[in-house]
């Protein structure tokens, strides 16, 4: 393993530590519990976003907290869920008294443990299960479908939303709509490997490709041989499609996401292969994405989310935000 | 059933799960994400680091104590699961008044059924309630039929290492193995074999005791 850390034990609070310093100005850590919060208050009435999850995903979920985003981010250890602890001391901060909407990636840990922190909680709130992963089935009789890139989209659009007045119902609703109406799936040519672990996650050939990968590395559909960049693409967008039924002339979101090992030199160059399929398809993209956003560690490889948009959408995808990882409009 | 009792299995439990560490990340890592062992190994350190804490306890305010700390101090399902065991176990009924072994029974069953309501599995999801759940049963069933304390410990240990193997050609339909389908088909799942190492170890200390 080659890592830049000092050691396991400290490499998270170390990492926080640097984020909380660089983007001073957008945010600020606090530790034991860790958590990470805008740098100023929550306006009075404003519903609060939290989100959370394991580290090693960067920029989500610190990265997104600023405005017209989220309120607060809990970061786990590395691929392991945050704990109630964490989600209660960022609540009792950043709440102003319009609630709180905890935005969670469909894992069984993630689950769990944002359910003991509402039910520990006092006062209002609501939960947002993010889970546009196509690559795994959704059926009584799995876990379901896992949360990946979608839920940076999701905390885009909601957190314009809080930010412009809405309630705390009206912001578990459009969370819920944004989910429902994206799709995403991904490719891993390489494994990732956790700090503590020392070791990657999984074995991969040379020549190989795990299609419809995990954001832990978790398995997908299916292991392949490696194919030309327009054939992933291809495979990718169609499994998206099937599973999403965009129509001709449909307007939508195309956002194409490193998964930390991937130079942006190929996620522009897949961004452009999906752009030759849609166009065949006659399906519009009206707002793009590209970039390292929900990463699996130094894991080589990109997912593709497809959201399906309408006025609403894009009137909250288009307004101001300002944080560490997103920044247009002021 | 004592603090200290807690403390010196949590020791116990320690060296077992040390000793069978690699083959455990081994499982996780291949149906898994590999993060189990670590999990349950900072927990148990976390809870024998509680020594100086809880050794004076009553024991309702022990048990809470070590769920708090395993819920925070592990994370991820195992935190949750083992979190809500533990929380569940210190609200048991009188259990300041003294814990026999029927009484023991009792709240671990009661754990146990709250360990299943939190993660939504049961038996047969390949997941460690294939091993907690039929052992909760044994010992509810050897206190009802009035059995030697020993023979039902006994008992427990083959019905976790029964339900341990069992989980190998089981289809995951809870956790992260459920995401692989046919493919988790051959693996032990990794948290019915560090949850049966422990029944296993907590038994034999009170069988050899």
């Amino acid at each position: 393993m080659k890592k830049f850390m000092n050691s396991a034990d400290d490499f998270l609070k170390e990492s926080l530590q640097g984020f909380g310093a660089a983007h001073q100005d957008v945010v600020s850590c606090h530790y034991d519990p860790n958590f990470i919060t805008r740098a100023t208050p929550t306006k009075e009435g404003k519903v609060a976003l939290i989100s959370g999850g394991g580290s090693g995903h960067e920029p989500m979920h610190g990265g997104l907290v600023g405005h017209g985003m989220l309120d607060a981010a809990c970061p786990g250890f590395v691929f392991s869920s945050p704990t109630p602890d964490q989600m209660l001391a960022a609540a009792e901060k950043v709440d102003s008294g319009a609630g709180v909407l905890f935005i969670v990636k469909n894992y069984s840990g993630d689950v769990m443990n944002f359910q003991m922190a509402a039910e520990m909680m006092q006062g209002p709130n609501e939960s947002v299960l993010t889970n546009d992963d196509v690559a795994v089935e959704d059926s009584s009789f799995t876990t379901g479908r896992r949360g990946v890139a979608a839920t940076v989209v999701v905390e885009k659009i909601v957190g314009s939303l809080a930010e412009h007045g809405g309630s705390l119902h009206e912001c578990k609703a459009l969370g819920d709509k944004v989910n429902k109406n994206s799709g995403s799936m991904g490719v891993a040519f390489s494994s990732c490997t956790v700090p503590a672990a020392g070791k990657p996650n999984f074995d991969i050939g040379d020549d190989e490709m795990e299609f419809g990968v995990g954001i832990h590395g978790e398995p997908g559909r299916r292991r392949d041989k490696m194919k030309s960049a327009q054939e992933i693409t291809n495979e990718l967008l169609e499994a998206i499609n099937e599973d999403l039924k965009p129509e001709a002339n449909e307007e939508i979101l195309l956002f194409v996401n490193g998964m930390g090992g991937t130079p942006l030199t190929e996620l522009y160059l897949i961004y452009h292969n999906a752009k030759n399929m849609l166009d065949k398809k006659n399906i519009k993209i009206s707002r793009s994405l590209v970039g390292n956003y929900c990463t699996s560690l130094e894991m080589q490889g990109a997912s593709i989310t497809l959201t399906k948009l309408d006025e609403e959408l894009v009137k909250h995808w288009d307004s101001n935000v300002h944080t560490a990882a997103m920044r247009w409009g002021m | 059933m004592s603090v200290d009792f807690l403390i010196e299995t949590a020791k116990k439990i320690q060296v077992v799960i040390n000793d069978n560490s690699s083959e455990i990340e081994k499982l996780d890592q291949e149906i898994g994400d590999g993060d189990h062992i670590f999990n349950v190994q900072r927990g148990i350190k976390l809870v024998i680091e509680l020594e100086p804490i809880i050794k004076d306890l009553i024991m309702s305010k022990a048990l809470n104590q070590i769920a708090m700390k395993v819920l925070s101090g592990i994370g991820g399902s195992s935190g949750a699961l083992f979190g809500t065991l533990f929380m569940t176990m210190a609200k048991g009924n009188a259990i300041d008044e003294g814990v026999d072994y029927k009484k023991a029974i009792e709240i671990f069953a009661e754990g146990v059924e709250a360990v299943k309501q939190r993660g939504k599995a049961d038996v047969g999801e390949k997941t460690m309630m294939d091993v907690l759940i039929p052992v909760s049963n044994c010992l509810k069933k050897g206190v009802e039929d009035d059995k030697d304390l020993k023979e039902i410990l006994k008992e427990a240990v083959e019905v976790a290492e029964k339900g341990m193997f069992s989980t190998k050609d089981l289809l995951a339909t809870k956790g992260r193995a459920s995401f692989l389908g046919e493919r988790a088909k051959g693996h032990i799942d990794p948290g019915a074999r560090s949850s049966q190492l422990m029944i296993k170890t907590v038994c034999e200390s009170v069988i050899n005791s």
